[in-house]
């Protein structure tokens, strides 16, 4: 890796970075994007060009240093350009969530203060103009693609090409004006600005200096060994820092091409041509191709399925022992290898991962099964744990140390503590600068001393120095004899099991835990269906004796596995409901993403609680539900009980129990 | 009602051509039944021009007549300033007239890219030899063929279905195959056959947003039937009405509301 022993120097900012690739690497891909059917590519050089082309037209409209741009749209290299071209001239790029609503996107450019807005489309820009009035500082917009907008009222809004345009034609009059503001660039200035979605309260805007963003990119790269010869899809959000980090921070740190998706439908088509080298992906997209997977081998005819079980069961005990560079017998090796030329290696094509180095996955808790899955084929899929503060990195898993149940060590740089309430706190080159406009945020997340606090909850294992993430940290809380409640840890593994759809653990501040689960009706239901099992409704089947002994089962697998945990071994489930009712984000059970509200539920059923601290073995309930029209209701049933074996283990336990 | 070949400028303020294709006191007869009976009316150019009426009013039968499906039994049809002979439907075909269809008339095994490739048969020149050995002109002629239709799969948005055999495809997405494939001839005059019938309320609102956008971008002119009453006053600029054969109604979707007539064919009152 030459680049990454080069000493940061005259690398100071992103702009930089591009004059560097485009005169070491100027014929190489930097884009691709596919379009009328075919990729079309730009080389480093011509990607220079057009973003050159774009900073001097935004000189020409009068950009100042400092003035917010926000750039709203898909994945594309126009918007990838856009970003750069913001910095080029000193202005700060802001990347908008395009699936945001115009009620969203007011607060953000209104808190901002964005003067010129990049949009893709017709779709963005009537967001903009429906919320114009409510901006005092905006002024102009300019578009990508002109359909639909031919009857617009052009005196604010401006084509992509024609400021393009009047850029090149303004070259010898710019030219030296561009240059002084690219060399004007300080390694502490802002390189981007991103809005974090926060789930409560208003977004926050996270400040990235360059500092943080090549900084990180430089230890990243070289962790994971990544070169310019890398290929990565880009098809996640722009306005997400883990886009920022990956198709501009490491593209342009190692040089390496970004693609882009013809359209957000294409997405699976445009992974398999690409192929891509370096893949990042959130749980559940690994997760829905593997049920995807399963479903179509179904389909199948006898003798293929006979071989993909054949193989794959191999591959679960083989593949990831190879991957981790452990010793496997030479009649296993050959086995795999057959495998690879029979199943893998198709699967993977078909997949789009045939290329896949390095692929991460990160945001929330993946199954163990879903996880070895993939690394079974000879993929090699990481976890990663990281937040848009830390500018994505704080930890992740080397090469050869993979679990399922850790995030990895400390990312290069990256400093960790465990805080005396076990929250995570770090600190690291790539802190964020600021929340804008909000010092009291930025002194409560951030310490003089450059801590920050994750609102996660934690330990870092000792033997190993992997860290791992237990639960948010405002829901840690400590049971009646003191041990550890992590009801998160629970929930999740009680999730990986296809027949339960969510879980709700009790037992802060008490000296058992117990549970409330809700069935997956499409799981659960097809299983009756093919046991000839009736059943009217969703309560009658909740209630069903061997549905309720099936998830009693899945809770006692999931007992004796957190009683290996010695801090959570707590935690094991004594008795349980199943719900006679789906938690619903209508009755205010859920959040619209689907995230439990603890307190929600406990208030709720407050009596179905008790019934199983109580001991009750049946529970008569009467619960008001609302209809998706808005009506009322009452739903009237009956619950029973059951009691999860739990596996012995500390004196700890055993006296709270007495 | 416009008297003028001069054109003139809609609401929206497109400004829309000369006459494009006049129908002059057409009659159509099937032995006794008489389907449609003296109607004379005009289409311009760029316009979206509806025909609409109760069921059995004769609308497909005009839809035919101007697809040159139907030969009328009197009366005469002038397509850019002269009078069309009699012709089979691909010489009309060949002068710029693609259509859709009702009942959605697809090549159902082949994929959505092959079907769209065939609305630009009319544009293939090379003989059968060439084609077969895919060399020469038939080879450029693809080629150059290919991107006019990946810029209509583009515009229609169809990118993610292009490989998919159109046999698997739910019903709203092959209305939109037909649309594409009709586009892809770079017809001068675009007929669509109840082009929303059995859609849902989003489909509709994707396929409006369709029409609009074709006339709007290629300023293709543009003739269609449809039931939706909110859909053809939305997007027509013009609207001819029609019941049991004859024209009760013709002018702007406001003038046609008010129109007694109207009301009284789609409301109801005894024929006598």
């Amino acid at each position: 890796m030459a680049q990454s022993s080069e000493a940061a120097g005259d690398l100071r900012s992103v702009p930089a970075l591009l004059r560097r690739n485009a005169a070491r690497f100027g014929s190489r891909p930097a884009y691709r994007e596919k379009e009328f059917g075919i990729w079309q590519s730009w080389s480093w050089s011509e990607a220079a060009d057009e973003i050159e082309a774009l900073a001097l037209g935004l000189l020409k409209m009068g950009v100042q240093k400092g003035d917010f741009i926000a750039i709203i749209g898909r994945n594309r290299p126009y918007l990838y350009w856009s970003v750069v071209a913001a910095e080029m001239v000193g202005a700060i790029p802001v990347p908008l969530y395009q699936d945001a609503v115009a009620e969203e996107m007011a607060y953000v450019l209104d808190h901002c203060g964005a003067k010129l807005v990049i949009a893709s489309d017709q779709e963005q820009v009537d967001k903009v103009i429906e919320i114009q009035d409510r901006l005092p500082e905006f002024e102009r917009m300019i578009y990508l693609d002109p359909r639909g907008l031919r009857k617009y009222d052009h005196s604010a809004l401006f084509a992509f090409d024609q400021v393009q345009a009047e850029g090149r034609a303004a070259r010898s009059e710019l030219g030296a004006e561009l240059k002084a503001r690219e060399e004007a660039i300080g390694y502490d200035d802002t390189c981007v600005m991103l809005y974090t979605s926060g789930t409560t309260g208003k977004p926050k805007g996270v400040v990235l200096s360059n500092r943080n963003i090549i900084e990180t990119a430089k230890a990243s790269c070289s962790f994971d060994h990544l070169s310019e010869s890398e290929e990565v899809l880009a098809y996640l959000p722009m306005a997400w820092v883990g886009d920022f980090i990956f198709s501009i921070g490491q593209a342009y740190w190692a040089a390496f091409c970004v693609n882009c998706p013809e359209s957000a439908d294409t997405m699976m088509t445009d992974l398999r041509e690409i192929a891509p080298s370096y893949y990042f992906a959130p749980p559940r997209v690994f997760e829905t191709q593997l049920t995807q997977i399963m479903i179509r081998m179904e389909d199948s005819g006898k003798l293929k399925q006979k071989l993909f079980h054949y193989f794959l069961n191999h591959a679960r005990g083989i593949g990831p022992r190879i991957l981790d560079g452990h010793p496997v017998g030479a009649l296993d090796r050959l086995k795999y290898r057959l495998g690879e030329f029979m199943v893998y290696g198709p699967l993977k094509n078909a997949l789009g991962f045939s290329r896949v180095r390095v692929g991460y996955t990160a945001g929330e808790a993946i199954g163990p099964e879903i996880f070895d899955f993939y690394r079974a084929l000879g993929i090699n899929l990481k976890q990663l744990y990281g937040q848009t503060e830390a500018s994505v990195f704080i930890t992740q898993q080397p090469d050869g140390e993979v679990r399922s149940d850790t995030v990895g060590v400390p990312s290069p740089g990256v400093e960790l503590k465990i805080g005396e309430s076990g929250e995570v706190y770090y600190r690291s080159p790539g802190t964020f600068v600021e929340y804008y406009k909000n010092a009291e945020s930025t002194a409560d997340t951030k310490d003089p001393e450059g801590w920050v606090a994750t609102g996660d909850a934690g330990f870092i294992e000792e033997d190993t120095g992997h860290l791992r993430i237990i639960d948010r940290a405002k829901d840690v809380g400590k049971m009646a004899d003191g041990a550890l409640f992590a009801p998160k840890y629970v929930e999740n593994k009680l999730k990986f099991y296809p027949n339960i759809l969510e879980a709700v653990v009790f037992g802060s501040g008490r000296d058992r835990c117990v549970a409330f689960i809700n069935i997956d009706l499409t799981a659960v239901g097809n299983w009756a269906e093919r046991n000839n099992i009736a059943y009217a409704s969703y309560q009658e089947l909740a209630q069903n004796r061997e549905v309720l002994d099936t998830i009693q089962a899945h809770v006692e697998e999931v007992n004796a596995s957190v009683a290996q945990d010695e801090m959570l071994s707590g935690c094991q489930i004594h008795r349980f409901f199943v719900l006679h009712k789906e938690l619903d984000a209508d009755d205010g059970e859920l959040t619209r993403t689907r995230k439990v509200r603890r307190k929600i539920i406990a208030e709720k059923y407050a009596d179905l609680v008790e019934g199983l601290y109580a001991g009750d073995d049946s529970v008569y309930t009467e619960t008001e539900v609302t209809y998706e029209d808005g009506r009322k209701g009452k739903i009237k049933a009956t619950l029973y009980a059951r009691e999860p074996k739990v596996v012995p283990v500390t004196a700890k336990t055993l006296e709270a129990a007495e | 009602m416009l008297d003028s070949s001069e054109g003139y400028t809609t609401a929206d303020g497109r400004q829309i051509g000369g006459v494009l294709m006049e129908m002059k006191n057409i009659t159509l007869r099937f032995g006794g039944v008489v389907a449609i009976n003296d109607i004379s009316f005009d289409i311009r150019e760029g316009e979206i021009r509806a025909i609409i009426g109760p069921n059995g009013a004769g609308k497909s039968s005009m839809l035919n007549v101007i697809s040159g499906f139907y030969t009328p039994s009197e009366g005469e049809v002038f397509y850019k300033g002269s009078k069309r002979p009699q012709m089979k439907p691909f010489e009309v075909a060949r002068m710029g007239v693609a259509r859709t269809f009702q009942n959605i008339a697809l090549f159902e095994g082949m994929t959505v890219l092959d079907n769209v490739m065939t609305g630009r048969l009319t544009h293939m020149h090379s003989g059968v030899f060439s084609q077969a050995l895919w060399f020469g002109r038939a080879r450029d002629e693809e080629m150059d063929n290919r991107e006019k239709v990946e810029r209509v799969i583009d515009f229609l948005e169809i990118q993610n279905i292009r490989k998919t055999p159109v046999g698997r495809l739910p019903y709203g997405l092959k209305k939109r195959v037909e649309l594409a494939r009709a586009l892809a001839a770079e017809p001068s005059l675009l007929l669509l056959d109840e082009p929303m019938a059995g859609m849902n309320v989003e489909e509709k609102e994707d396929m409006s947003r369709f029409i609009l956008d074709v006339n709007d971008e290629f300023g293709t002119t543009i003739a269609l039937i449809e039931h939706d009453m909110g859909v053809v006053m939305d997007l027509s600029d013009r609207v001819v009405v029609m019941d049991y054969g004859k024209k009760i109604g013709d002018g702007t979707p406001d003038e046609v509301r008010g129109n007694q007539d109207v009301i009284d064919a789609y409301l109801g009152v005894s024929h006598d």
